[in-house]
Formats: C-alpha cells, structure tokens, sequence
C-alpha cells in the first residue's frame, strides 16, 4: 500500500539517518501496513553490497540479499561436500509464509530485523550461532550473536539509527549435520513451531523458533536420546536455572526464559506439543538412530 | 528517469512512498488488481525486467529505468488461453494475478505448484478449475460438458462464460476499472470506541490541508433512520442505522467522511480529523448484553417485522414449533444434547466494497460493487428523499460477493458526497475496513435436544440458539428465522421446538453470508444428529435416511402451518446414495505415511430453499438487434456466479439460436424495471425464469410476424413466489494425527439436487467453490474481537484464507431430477454447497478419533486440545 507520509526516497550511503526514516531492503514489510509517521525511505540498494561472499571463517550474508538469492545460492567449488547445512538455506526459505514472488524482493536483513518469532531468517541464523554485524549511526560497528539479536516479538537490540548490515554463518555451523522441522496452522502458512538441529562436534543444538517469542536454544554435550532431549526442553519450560546449573552430560539452555508464544497463529499448548515432538524427532535423527529418517 | 510499462514510458512520476500497484492503477492499467494491498493475494502480480512481484509491496519508485509487464502487456499465450479453456475462474477478479504468476513460474517451480501458488488468492472457484487450467486440462468442450440428449440445445452444456477473453486478458472492467475526469476519493474517519456519544467533530485542520473539498460527519445527517440491509420487503430488518450517528455502536463505525482530490491526501486529512467522544459502557458478549442492565444499543429503535425487544437488546427472536415437544421427548428412548459454537467469518470477496457516484444531467448515478442494485437505488431515494427516475444504480463486472454485498455500506455516504459537492466521488474500503468495518458471518451459539426411538426414529428435535447480530440489526431477523428452518424442516419429526435470540452487541455487524445461517445450524444439527446414530449404535447415514424429508412431507419448522415450499423435486436419496458410493469407491488418497494417523468418514446433508421467502422479482427485458441478434437485460448481477452464461444459454434455447447471438447487459436500474438481487441462490431460479419467459414471448412473436423491418422486443418476470427445495450432501474421507491435530481430507466428494444442469461445468464449479469456502471457514478462518470489542484481525496473513495447498479436489456429482417449478426444470446452487461441509468433517474426525468437536473452525491447535484433553 502507499505510504502517504513519505516525502522522500533517498539511497541510503551518505544520508545521515533521522528519526522519521526507515531503512528500504525489500519493502515488502514496509508497505504491507499503515507506517504512521515514516517521512523519507533510505534505499540500501545504493550500497550495491554482494548478497553473499564466502569467507575462510563462514558464509557472510549481506542484510540487502534476497530471500530467493539465499535459496537459490550453492557454494562454488567442493564446498558443498565441506557445508552439508546448506540445504538448510533453502529449508528456512521455504518455511516463510512469504510467496517465492514476495521472496523475490524480501531481504535476509529484513525479516530479521523484523523479530517475527516465525521469521526464518532467525531461525537459519540463530541455529546456525549466526552472528549480526551492526553499523551504528558515526560509523562505529558491533557484532551481536543471532540468538540474541531477537529479544520479543517485533522487538531487537537495534538502537535508533543502526543499521543490521550483515549476518556471518561460522564455517564450523556449516560443516554439521542438520535437521529440521516445522508445523503450521495450514500446510504452508506462517510457522507455529520451526525447530532446527544441528551437530556440534560431538554434541547438539537445538534451537527453538516460531513456537516461542525469541529464539530458545538448548545445547547439550553430547547426543541425547530423543527422551532426554525432550526432558531437557521441558526442565527448560519449568525451571532453566536449575537445568543450566546441572552439571555433567546435560543442556544448557541459552536465553533467559522459555515460555510459547501466543498468536493467531497457534494456541501456546499446541506449539509446546509440536515443539516437544520436533526436539524429541531432531535428537533421533541426529543421533544416528535408523529408524528416523530426515523429513522432506 | 522513468519507467517502462507494457513497453511504454509512463506519462508521469511516482510519489516517493506510493507503491507500484496505485502507480499502475493511475496510469490506467486496471488489470492490476487490489486484493489486500499487503502482499498476501496476488491480484496485483506484475513483473518487473521478467521478475514477478506483487507490485502493493513494491516501491514504484524502484521501478524506474525498468520495463514493467501487467496483464495488458503479457502476449497471447497459454496462461490465459488455459484459464479460458478450464473456465480457471469466476468473478475474475484474482484472475490477471493467477496468470501473472503462471507465466512467470520456472520448471522448479512448476513441479511443485502448491507452493508456488501460495501467494494467490481465488475466494470464488476453490482451485480446482485453476488447477486444470495450470495442468492444461481444458473443462469447456470435457465429456462432462456435452448436453446429456444431444441434442443442439445449449441447456445441459458446459459453455464457457462469455466474459472469459475480457477476464484473462486483464480487459475485463470491475467496479473501479475506469477513468473519471475530476474524480474526488473519499475516506473514512473510524471509531475507535465500541460505544461511545460524539461530543463534536472539529474538522478545521483537515479542511486546511490543500486538496480537501469537504469533511462530512453527524450535522450532515440525512435524518433518515435505515438498514444496510437490502432485502425485497424493506421492514424485514430495523431502521435502526444513520448514515452518520452522533452515537457509535461498535469500534470501526463510520465517524466522518473526508473528500479530497486524492486518496492519499484524504487519508492524511482523517488523521486531522479531531473527534471528542464521550465513551458509553459496552457489550460484547450477547449473552451479557440480554441481561439486566446491559447497557442499550438501541434504546427506542421501532421493532423489525417480526418479534423484537430493543431494550433488552434483542433484534429478533423466534420461538415456534410443531407437534408437542415435552411428548416428543417422553417418547424417547434415548437422548443427546449439545452445545455448538460457529464463529465469526468474513467473505474475503477479492474486490472490496467500492462505489464511484457522479451526477448527469441533474441525476445521481452510482457505479458500485452490489448484488443488489435495485433495492439499493430504492434505499437511496428514501433517504435522500428523491424520485426512483433521478437516481441510476448499476454494478459492472463484481468482484465477488458471498452475500456480503448485499449490504449499502458504500453507497450511501457516497451518495451524500455527491450530491452536497456535485462532484464524482470514489470510496473503495480497505481489506482492513473489510475486516473492521463490514459485515461477518452470524456467530451463534446453538444447543441442539434431540429425541429418537432406538431404531433411530426422531421423536423431538429442539433448538435453543443465541446469534450475535453485533452492533446493528442488517440480516438480524432474516438469518435467525433462515437458520431455524430448512436444517430442521428437511426432518420429519413429530415434535420440534425453536427458541432463538438474535442480540444487539457493541461489536462489527454481522450480516448476509454465503447461507444466510444454515451453514450455522447445519453444523450443529448434522452433528448432534451423527452423534445420537452413534450413540444408538446406529449407522447414521442410516438413521438419515430413516428421519430425512420425502416427496409429499409437508415442511415443517417452527409452526404447524407449512410455508409455501413444496419438494416440487426430490434428488436427496440419490444423493445419499451418490456419496456413499464414492466414499466406498476406493477413490482418494491413501492414509499418510507415519504414525498414529486415524481414518474416518463422515457425511452431513443440507436443504435450501430455491428462493427466500416473501418475494423475489425479476423482470427482464429482450429485444432484437439491429443487424441480428438479441439484446438480452436482466437486472441481477454477475458476481462470479455465472447466471450471465446460464441466462444467454436460456434465452438461445427458447429463440433457437446461438448464445453467441445473445448479447446480455445486467444489473443496472435503468435497463429493466426491477429485480430484487443476485442473493438468496435466485439468479437462475428466479431471474432465470424471467428470461426464459421474455425468451419464449419474443419466440412468439418471432413466429407470428411475417413484417421484416420491425425490431421485436418482449419482457418477462418472475416472482419468485413459487419455491422449491434443493439436496447437498457432503461427505468426507479424512485421516486425523491426534499427536499434532493434523486433518488430512482423503478424499471429498459432493452430490447435489440442482434439478436440471443448465451448464454442468459452472454448476460443477460453484460446488468446488463453495466446498473450499467452507472448508476455510471448517479449518481456518475466524475473525477476532477482543475484551473491547475491537476486531484484532487486520489483514490476510491473520486470517488464512484456502489456497491452492490446503484444498482436496472435491468429486462433483448431480441427481438426475428436473424441478416443475424452475426454469427448464433448473434449481439454485450458489449459496448451498456451503451448507454440509463443516459437520461433514466434524463427523469424519468423530468417526476417525471418537472426539467430538463442537466448536469451529478445526484447526490443528485445537483438534489437538480437544483431542488431548487431561
């Protein structure tokens, strides 16, 4: 829709930013619903920075990429044999409620900042330990974790004028093993739970989107059983201090609190189940177990 | 700079925050729709360098120095040219995004269709047209479509609707598809109280602001008390709405109007709007607001036609029955209660209420979205205190209705504008004011009493029913008394028994939907029936059998008196018969892989009515043409229902010429003397007959006259007052994951009673269309009010819609009857495939898990709660 405020349309490189100004990716977000008091769109295409580079340390992702670039993109070379989490790319991709035609124009950096608890984008980067590179207004640059980038729905740690200028997946992400799994309230439509595992050495991290208001990582040791793996989700839900004090083969839960996110979306009680069941799911698929086999 | 559209450079520049599709739009290609304006439809698909976008969510600005491609601009090819042979559409409106996409798809995404097409919206056809049209599988010219005889009439074919080249070429002209020199936009300042007493309105900062041409609230009340309803008798519902009330009644009213020369400097001028309220207590629950010291909505409001009491904030009630109720029950072996709850729905039409009004040559004239242009022309002259011949209402091609558009939301304050500036004046609501601000389906809350011997022989039905009308009476009475009567009346019963309540709530108002109310009460009586055959031990298609209507049986609801509806045909048992052995045919898909899957079946029937009662008229007018032909005008409206082909297919059957010869125009109050509406399923029963009536007169005279030179020319009406019954029956093969609440439908399958099947391959699509409208409103879709009564549902991403991924492909099939008393021995069948689908399902999962679900809609949260329960 129009958004009748604006009195401006500028590139972003040399514009100091000013209250009443947004940063334009995709736009898909910004004119989707009424921008009370928005004045000028800053254009970060005029930045003209590569959607994504390959760097001995990881995969960089700049913020302006677009989703159906992310999805389309395969590492040159062997690197495919050296990243077997790349079809996870694809996998969040396709998890967006988001059209491949809205996907043409969305932007990674976009749905990011825009801390939907089913934005996918945090999923990807959060379960892969992505980490947020930020500009802040006069030129000075920070680097945040994803998993805490988010702090509740539709909210970050972005302060006014800064700008999410890249997303880096370590390399070390890339090399484990992953799974994934995602339920919603109709067969394509908005997640209600998107739970993504992977290896880490010898241990596995789970990390929780969509069914709780921020990303909800539990990290354990070593592999557990899909019992234990769900034990450890629900001694999160009830009392996280004393699963992160617990010593010896058990998880660790990376974020404050784990309480499920209430939306039209889904019932809470429900995306807890969906949630129990994936974690239990991911843990059998991930610990080798035969009999689980990898979800389309 | 600028930009290429179509390989032309646009004339002008884009604003810097207006979005693509409005830049379209006022470069004059009306191809490019407005489903949502969020991005969650398709309507406005373009491509941009090849690339396809939905342009509400694109900058224009980033379109410059780029070739832009509409609809107008895609060369002549497959996309549109299999949509036309599939009849891949109906209203139309979805239609250039559907193609828009289908032409812009690569082979990865071809290969997986659902997916690619979850960002398109079709409310009308339920995909399974639009799927063959992307499969290349043509429906036009199918064996299906051939007339059953053989014969060269066109009755019984499946030919394809004449605005088929318009519509998949983008040059089809909906509501705002055109270009008015001098047009002014309108919009609408809202309350954001549920119910509140405006102090003042001060509009000066508005009226400032450079473009504004006027500010209209309470002092520029007509003073004219109506309802937005339209029905043929205006005192079936309350006058109790004022085009612009110094009282509010639900957050979302209409407060004041601002006109200016553009919609976004309108739109800024509201925000300047300041209106002072005095905030009244309000109600939101219709339980709450009957109770002793309810605040009153409608304090001295005269009753409706029929029973009301204002001050308790009823707006219509029923009480009645048949036989002894308290000996119905006494006879009883066994009985079942329950209560059921259906929840609030929207229509999502694609194309959004909308009015353009002007004046000519000191006449009012309105071009609007309504089903009802007639009824809203009379509206209008009561209110504005004017002579029908000074006022023209007619609607161009209708981008879907549902009932929802038999509604004056528009076409009033328009009016009002018009007339006050003598300018052209344009509102068109928002899909947000869609949800806010419009109507909704009756919520109700129904309780079902059922009596049977144990071989499953009814011996009282009772019904106990609290609808919520919301904050005004529109459809209040109409939808209560609907849904107390042909979900029971279809069952012989020696004693039945009604108490129902439609109640005044400060909330969004309800109004028509698709079923007028029967979609209610046949969720809860066709599952309360399946239960009590369980209960019984008893197969219930069996039980069905033993208590459903037969030809002869009076039809008796709430009085002893039967109404005048006859079973002038009787399709139902074939029906049974057709759903039960296609549910045993092995046909469908097999349970899921995985574990804990549980499989079931279930079926639910519904009755309708061919015309609603107290008169339905149309009257038609046909002419010969110069240089041969007929001109064909009817006053009821295309909205996607296809009655433009089946009226051309009547008349050529009656003159013995080609459809081809016929040229129709419809639904405009200058053409022909009335017609009632496009709503209650009449456009073929009803103003069918008229044409076919006008038809055979000029047949007549045809044969008679010898005279060359002279053009001929007849009329035709129809009453409606002669009505019949029409048959559903739905049923459904489904597996259920009580793990996750998952429904997987296996295999859907619906037979309907249509009398005879004028054009199998649209009536075969209203089924599709209306089994997927139901399915949306059985599994997805509800619309949310909060504590305040504010509607907390904005737009599409909230309020999911089926797409191509979640629907079955329901079988079609018809009972061979032909009806004495419609056109050609036709019967309607619009608003009834609704009806059985959601107890259909609601049966199934009993029959699959054991649960039964009483409350709307299914979704998987919620079967898994229900199914979970500790």
């Amino acid at each position: 829709m129009d958004i009748d405020t604006i009195t401006d349309f500028r590139p972003a490189p040399g514009t100091a930013w000013q209250p009443g100004d947004a940063w334009l990716g995709g736009g898909t977000w910004l004119f989707s619903q009424p921008q009370p008091g928005l004045r000028r769109l800053l254009d970060l295409r005029g930045f003209g920075w590569d959607p994504l580079t390959e760097r001995p340390g990881g995969l960089e992702i700049a913020a302006t990429c677009t989703l159906a670039e992310l999805a389309r993109w395969r590492p040159a070379g062997d690197g495919g044999g050296a990243w077997p989490a790349v079809p996870l790319l694809r996998h969040c991709c396709d998890a967006l409620l988001a059209s491949f035609k809205v996907q043409n124009m969305a932007t990674v950096g976009g749905n990011i900042c825009l801390a939907l608890p089913a934005g996918a984008m945090t999923s990807l980067a959060a379960s892969l330990d992505g980490v947020a590179t930020i500009w802040s207004p006069g030129g000075g640059v920070r680097e945040v974790p994803v998993t805490g980038f988010v702090t509740g729905p539709g909210t970050t740690v972005l302060g006014a004028g800064e700008l999410l200028r890249s997303v880096t997946l370590p390399d070390e992400s890339l090399r484990s093993r992953t799974a994934f799994r995602q339920a919603s309230l109709s067969r394509m439509g908005r997640s209600a739970a998107l739970v993504i595992g992977r290896t880490n050495g010898s241990g596995l991290v789970i990390t929780v989107t969509a069914a709780t208001p921020r990303p909800v990582q539990l990290r354990f040791p070593g592999r557990p059983s899909p019992g234990e793996a769900a034990a450890a989700l629900d001694q999160a839900a009830r009392d996280p201090e004393r699963l992160n004090s617990a010593r010896l083969n058990s998880a660790r839960l990376t974020s404050a609190r784990l309480t499920w996110h209430d939306d039209v979306h889904g019932a809470p009680a429900w995306r807890a189940a969906m949630t129990r069941r994936f974690v239990a799911e991911i843990a059998a698929e991930l610990r080798g177990d035969p009999a689980a086999e990898p979800r389309e | 700079m600028s930009m290429n559209v179509n390989g032309k450079p646009a004339a002008e520049h884009p604003r810097p925050g207006q979005c693509l599709r409005t830049f379209l739009r006022e470069q004059g290609w009306h191809g490019v729709k407005k489903g949502c304006d969020t991005g969650d439809c398709g309507a406005c698909t373009v491509h941009v360098d090849g690339m396809p976008v939905h342009s509400c969510i694109y900058p224009a600005v980033r379109a410059l120095d780029s070739d832009v491609t509409t609809i107008e601009g895609l060369e002549p090819g497959p996309p549109g040219d299999d949509f036309l042979a599939a009849q891949g559409f109906q209203c139309g409106y979805c239609t250039p995004g559907m193609i828009m996409t289908a032409a812009a798809l690569t082979d990865e995404a071809r290969a997986d269709l659902p997916r690619a097409f979850k960002g398109n919206i079709c409310r009308c056809t339920g995909y399974g047209s639009i799927a063959d049209a992307l499969a290349g599988r043509p429906r036009v010219g199918d064996a299906s479509a051939v007339s059953a005889t053989g014969a060269p009439s066109p009755v019984g074919s499946g030919l394809p609707a004449p605005a088929g080249p318009e519509v998949v070429t983008g040059r089809a002209r909906f509501t705002l598809d055109t270009s008015v020199p001098g047009l002014l936009h309108m919009k609408l300042v809202r309350s954001p109280h549920a119910h509140a007493r405006i102090r003042s309105v001060d509009a000066r900062a508005a009226l400032a602001l450079p473009g504004v041409a006027a500010v209209f609230s309470y002092a520029d009340d007509p003073g004219v008390r109506y309802s937005t309803a339209r029905h043929h008798n205006p005192g079936d519902d309350a006058c109790d709405t004022a085009l612009f009330d110094q009282t509010v009644r639900f957050a979302g009213q209409r407060v004041a109007a601002v006109v200016a020369d553009s919609p976004h400097t309108a739109a800024r001028a509201c925000d300047l709007v300041r209106v002072d309220y005095d905030v009244l207590p309000a109600v939101v629950d219709p339980d709450l607001a009957m109770a002793p010291g309810a605040p009153v909505l409608h304090p001295g409001v005269p009753p409706a036609v029929g029973a009301s009491d204002p001050g308790r904030n009823v707006a219509a009630e029923v009480h009645g029955g048949t036989g002894d109720i308290a000996a119905g029950f006494a006879a009883a072996d066994t009985t079942y209660e329950q209560t059921f709850r259906v929840q609030r729905v929207q229509h999502v039409h694609l194309e959004t209420h909308a009015t353009i009004g002007w004046m000519d040559e000191g006449r009012l004239v309105l071009r609007t979205s309504s089903q009802t242009p007639f009824l809203t022309r009379d509206a209008l002259c009561g209110l504005f205190g004017l002579e029908r011949s000074q006022v023209r209402v007619f609607a161009a091609r209708v981008g879907g209705g549902f009932g929802g558009k038999q509604e004056m939301l528009t076409e009033d304050v328009v009016a009002l504008a018009v007339l006050r500036l003598g300018r052209p004046v344009q509102l068109e609501f928002t899909r947000e004011e869609q949800f806010t601000s419009a109507t909704t389906r009756t919520p109700m809350r129904i309780t079902v009493r059922l009596g049977a011997r144990r071989d499953g022989t009814l011996t009282a039905l009772q019904l106990r029913t609290v609808a919520d009308t919301g904050a005004y009476g529109n459809h209040a009475g109409g939808v209560l008394f609907h849904s107390c009567n042909e979900a029971i009346s279809m069952y012989r019963c020696p004693a039945k028994r009604v108490d129902a309540w439609s109640v005044y709530t400060n909330t969004v108002p309800s109004g028509a939907f698709r079923g007028y109310g029967l979609s209610q009460s046949a969720f809860a009586v066709e599952s309360a029936l399946d239960e009590l055959a369980r209960s019984l031990g008893l197969d219930p298609l069996a039980v069905r059998r033993r208590n459903l209507v037969r030809p002869g049986d009076p039809l008796l609801s709430v009085s002893d008196e039967p109404e005048d509806v006859e079973i002038a045909s009787y399709g139902l048992a074939e029906c049974l018969d057709l759903v039960r052995d296609a549910l045993a045919s092995g046909r469908g898909l097999p349970v899921p892989e995985g574990d804990g899957w549980q499989a079931g079946t279930g079926i639910a029937v519904s009755m309708l009515d061919t015309v609603p009662p107290g008169g339905h008229r149309a009257h038609v007018r046909i002419a010969q043409r110069v240089g041969g032909g007929y001109r064909l005008a009817v006053g009821t409206a295309e909205f996607g229902n296809g009655t433009t082909t089946v009226h051309r297919q009547l008349a050529a059957a009656a003159l013995g010429c080609g459809v081809d010869d016929i040229e129709i125009v419809s639904a405009d109050t200058d053409e022909v003397e009335h017609d009632t509406g496009a709503y209650g399923s009449t456009g073929t029963f009803v103003a069918g007959m008229a044409t076919l009536r006008a038809a055979r007169s000029l047949a007549e005279q045809l044969a008679g006259a010898g005279a060359e030179g002279k053009l001929l020319e007849a009329e035709g009406s129809s009453d409606g007052r002669a009505r019949s019954v029409t048959f559903n029956v739905q049923g459904f093969r489904i597996a259920v994951r009580p793990a996750t609440g998952e429904i997987a439908i296996l295999q859907s399958v619906q037979a309907a009673d249509a009398g005879t099947v004028i054009n199998p391959v649209q009536l075969r699509g209203q089924i599709e269309g209306g089994v997927v409208q139901a399915l949306g409103a059985a599994l997805f879709e509800h619309l949310d009010i909060d504590g305040k009564g504010r509607v907390t549902t904005r737009t599409l991403r909230e309020y999911h819609v089926p797409v191509l991924a979640d629907v079955p492909r329901t079988e079609v099939f018809f009972a061979r009857t032909a009806d004495p008393l419609g056109p050609l021995g036709a019967k309607s069948m619009s608003e009834a495939p609704f009806n059985p689908v959601a107890p259909a399902l609601a049966n199934a999962v009993r029959d699959a898990t054991g649960v039964r679900i009483t409350e709307l809609p299914m979704s998987p949260d919620r079967v898994y709660l229900a199914l979970n329960q500790d």
